[in-house]
């Protein structure tokens, strides 16, 4: 792999051709690798949710995809609510079925059940093959939950560093470490030619 | 009080837009000591402001969806973090497209235009793509051929910075290169693959500085190209032309100027480009010498068409009828694969310049009994991509359930996805072009355009040989096909027309004023100081992308310009 250059020596590089702002992106991979956590605590005052809606779209994401309370995905959810109202709804409708149908499973809201209980409504409403008109509203529900919590998850730095994104740096050159190259050969069909 | 503001002297040189062409003409001209004025329709570009170069998702509340979540609704015209470069829909600026079409326009509104975000993929057209009559009796042939092109693309590639290596290939014909940049780990296994079925693979060539050039610094290798580049390491017209023209003294820019009409005198030159300025709404009018329109191939028609006068009742210098015809698009089509050789792969970064690293040149040119004419090329995607919103709803809706297992198979599928994306010629036909709406003017009073547009048998055919191909390809890498790679356009077996963005030969050149509109410096037949500088002067839309060659053919007609000049506009 390339050195990075260090952020004098870009700054002495890009100065020279009189180019570049002093806003490198140095800081970028360090922000990555620091992995740092999203989840603004209990001093949070959701924008676009209620406090019950909030906390159980923070349990809801965590089930989802287990960091997610950390990469910040309940108060993207709840920023993205406030700021649309098509968007506000499905998150509002949606939490809401839920609580209703554990009411009517369970006896509480879906926050309050058990975990057991919790999980047991999502087996049902996570997969399309559970269709059926009484949890259609729940599965397409859930559907967005996925989406938008992978989003979530998956473009914060606990999540970016879990999956192994290492770009967007500043680099001196570019090379493929052959370690990678060598992976990808030998288990391709053409390994012995 | 409706007053029209005019200015005095008249300037040497007016050229309207500053995209490719008309970044290239400016810059060309200045150079040689000419003062020249631009008009812009859109803003000024400030690159360390307007670029999202790197910034990384979590950095904006909303991730990148846009800030009322736009992107999950389907109504993100562009994604957040790229370049300001332009819209498909304008609000008070529409187009209308006949009932039997597909048509769908890109249109630019800022310094530098396309530039500051297009994929940089930089190709020379072939000997046979200037003589494409000649060669197999379809199309019409160029007014130039390539040996007289090959040295204006020298100082276009010498001046931009193309990555490249020498091959031999009539295909892709050799020009100035800067060294290549290695391949990614897909992009070697394609290669290896591709080998297997005969298709070559070789170096791309993009305007990305492998090598710092004129005062632009060297890559840094970030990958986020269609981000805009704030150090030009990637070129653009705005920072590698427009804003050293700027410096120079010699260039006059007017920004927020949508150029409403040409107006000519007794005489048949023009004398005056009246414009909008869009800030205050009002016809303003500047007295020229000269003018080149560059305002993209569709909009620089609709200037001329909208340039009507006694003597130019059809639209200025369009006596031949063919202002607006032979519209183009490149073909466009890709399929994504699964490549199980590349799951969960040791992470690095992948990034390089944006874009491609290796691409494959047309490799079937003297293949007898093809089902279609010319050809295409294919462009190679992969690789550990910056996670953005929508990256794994493919991954979520596929998988379905939740939890650590949902985690899991998504780490491991990451990086193992490839898309081979192709884009090839079409052939001009009678069916494709652009024509004044008489029912609708836009938010200025400037009649619009309505676009009829119709891939022939050619194009159809070919976009199937593009599916055949990729399959194989995918299958000879031990991969499945997951499915159309774009299918928001290219759901119906080939792109929708004007979705790949290389629209051009709408206001053709040739020898002959009775079918064509300019000549061969692609100055208008019946308009002795009127020059085109964008893809509507071109007679093909070869498959190489059309950039490169604006540049080379604006540059081109700048000097010619600034010779007639010299001798007092013969």
């Amino acid at each position: 792999m390339s050195d990075n250059p260090t952020r004098r020596d870009l700054l002495i590089a890009f100065t020279a051709t009189g180019l570049l702002t002093p806003a490198l992106a140095q800081h970028v991979h360090e922000a990555v690798t620091e992995a740092k956590s999203l989840d603004p605590g209990a001093d949070y005052k959701p924008k676009g949710l209620t406090d019950h809606e909030y906390q159980t779209m923070r349990k809801l994401a965590e089930l989802i995809v287990p960091g997610a309370t950390d990469s910040g995905a309940a108060e993207f959810i709840d920023f993205l609510s406030s700021r649309n109202d098509k968007m506000a709804q499905i998150y509002t409708g949606g939490l809401a079925w839920m609580d209703q149908e554990a009411k009517h499973r369970y006896g509480s809201d879906w926050l309050s059940a058990k975990e057991a209980n919790q999980t047991a409504l999502l087996d049902l409403i996570a997969y399309r093959k559970n269709d059926s008109p009484e949890i259609r509203p729940g599965i397409r529900f859930f559907a967005w939950a996925r989406n938008m919590v992978l989003d979530a998850y998956y473009t914060s730095p606990i999540g970016m560093k879990e999956i192994g994104f290492m770009g967007n740096q500043v680099l001196s050159s570019f090379s493929v470490p052959d370690e990678a190259l060598q992976y990808a050969l030998k288990r391709s069909p053409f390994a012995n030619s | 009080m409706f007053q029209i503001q005019r200015t005095n002297t008249p300037a040497d040189v007016v050229v309207i837009g500053s995209g490719a062409g008309g970044g290239t003409v400016v810059k060309v001209l200045t150079d040689l000591g000419i003062n020249v004025t631009l008009l812009e329709a859109g803003p000024m570009l400030n690159p360390y402001k307007d670029f999202k170069e790197h910034t990384l998702p979590y950095q904006v509340d909303h991730r990148g969806s846009g800030e009322q979540a736009q992107s999950y609704f389907g109504q993100q015209q562009w994604g957040y973090f790229a370049a300001p470069n332009g819209y498909w829909d304008i609000p008070g600026e529409p187009y209308s497209v006949s009932p039997d079409s597909e048509f769908s326009w890109f249109r630019s509104r800022i310094m530098g235009g396309r530039t500051n975000h297009y994929g940089r993929i930089s190709l020379r057209f072939s000997d046979y793509d200037f003589k494409s009559y000649s060669f197999d009796g379809l199309g019409t042939d160029w007014p130039v051929d390539y040996a007289e092109m090959s040295p204006w693309y020298d100082k276009a590639e010498e001046f931009i910075g193309i990555t490249g290596t020498r091959e031999g290939l009539r295909t892709a014909p050799d020009g100035v290169f800067l060294p290549p940049i290695p391949p990614r780990v897909h992009e070697t296994v394609i290669q290896k693959a591709a080998a297997k079925l005969g298709i070559p693979v070789i170096p791309s060539r993009m305007a990305m500085l492998t090598k710092s050039v004129h005062g632009r610094a060297a890559c840094h290798y970030c990958g986020q190209c269609g981000r805009g580049c704030k150090t030009a390491s990637a070129f653009s017209s705005s920072q590698a032309m427009i804003f050293p023209a700027m410096k120079t003294g010699r260039l006059t820019v007017i920004t927020n100027a949508m150029a409403r009409e040409l107006i000519v005198d007794k005489s048949g030159v023009v004398t005056a480009v009246s414009y909008v300025d869009k800030n205050t709404r009002t016809e303003q009018q500047i007295r020229c010498k000269r003018v080149v329109v560059a305002a993209s191939a569709c909009e620089s028609a609709r200037l001329l068409l909208n340039s009507k006068s006694a003597l130019f009742p059809n639209g200025l210098a369009n006596g031949s009828g063919m202002v607006g015809r032979n519209l183009t698009d490149s073909t466009g089509y890709s399929l994504a694969g699964h490549i199980p050789a590349f799951e969960n792969m040791p992470r690095h970064n992948s990034d390089g310049i944006g874009g491609m690293h290796l691409y494959i040149p047309w490799w079937e040119l003297d293949k007898k009994n093809k089902d279609f004419p010319r050809g295409y090329h294919v462009e190679l995607g992969g690789g550990f991509g910056m996670p953005g919103v929508g990256s794994f709803h493919g991954a979520g809706n596929k998988y379905e359930g939740y939890g650590q297992g949902l985690k899991n198979t998504i780490r491991q599928n990451y990086g193992a996805t490839v898309e081979l994306s192709g884009r090839g010629e079409m052939i001009p036909n009678q069916h494709s072009y652009c024509e004044i709406d008489s029912t609708q003017v836009d938010r200025f009073g400037i009649p619009t355009l309505r676009f009829h547009f119709r891939w022939s048998e050619h194009e159809i055919q070919q976009a199937k040989h593009m599916h055949n191909t990729f399959t194989n390809i995918i299958e000879a890498m031990g991969g499945k096909v997951t499915g159309i790679a774009h299918p928001e356009r290219e759901a119906k077996g080939v792109s929708v027309g004007g979705t790949i963005i290389h629209e051009a030969g709408t206001v053709r050149m040739g020898d002959d004023p009775k079918t064509s509109v300019l000549d061969r410096w692609c100055r208008a037949h019946e308009v002795k100081n009127l020059y085109v500088a964008d893809a509507a002067p071109f007679l093909g839309n070869p498959d190489k992308n059309v950039t490169l060659t604006i540049v080379a053919l604006a540059w081109r007609t700048a000097e010619h310009l600034a010779a007639d000049m010299k001798k007092g506009d013969a």
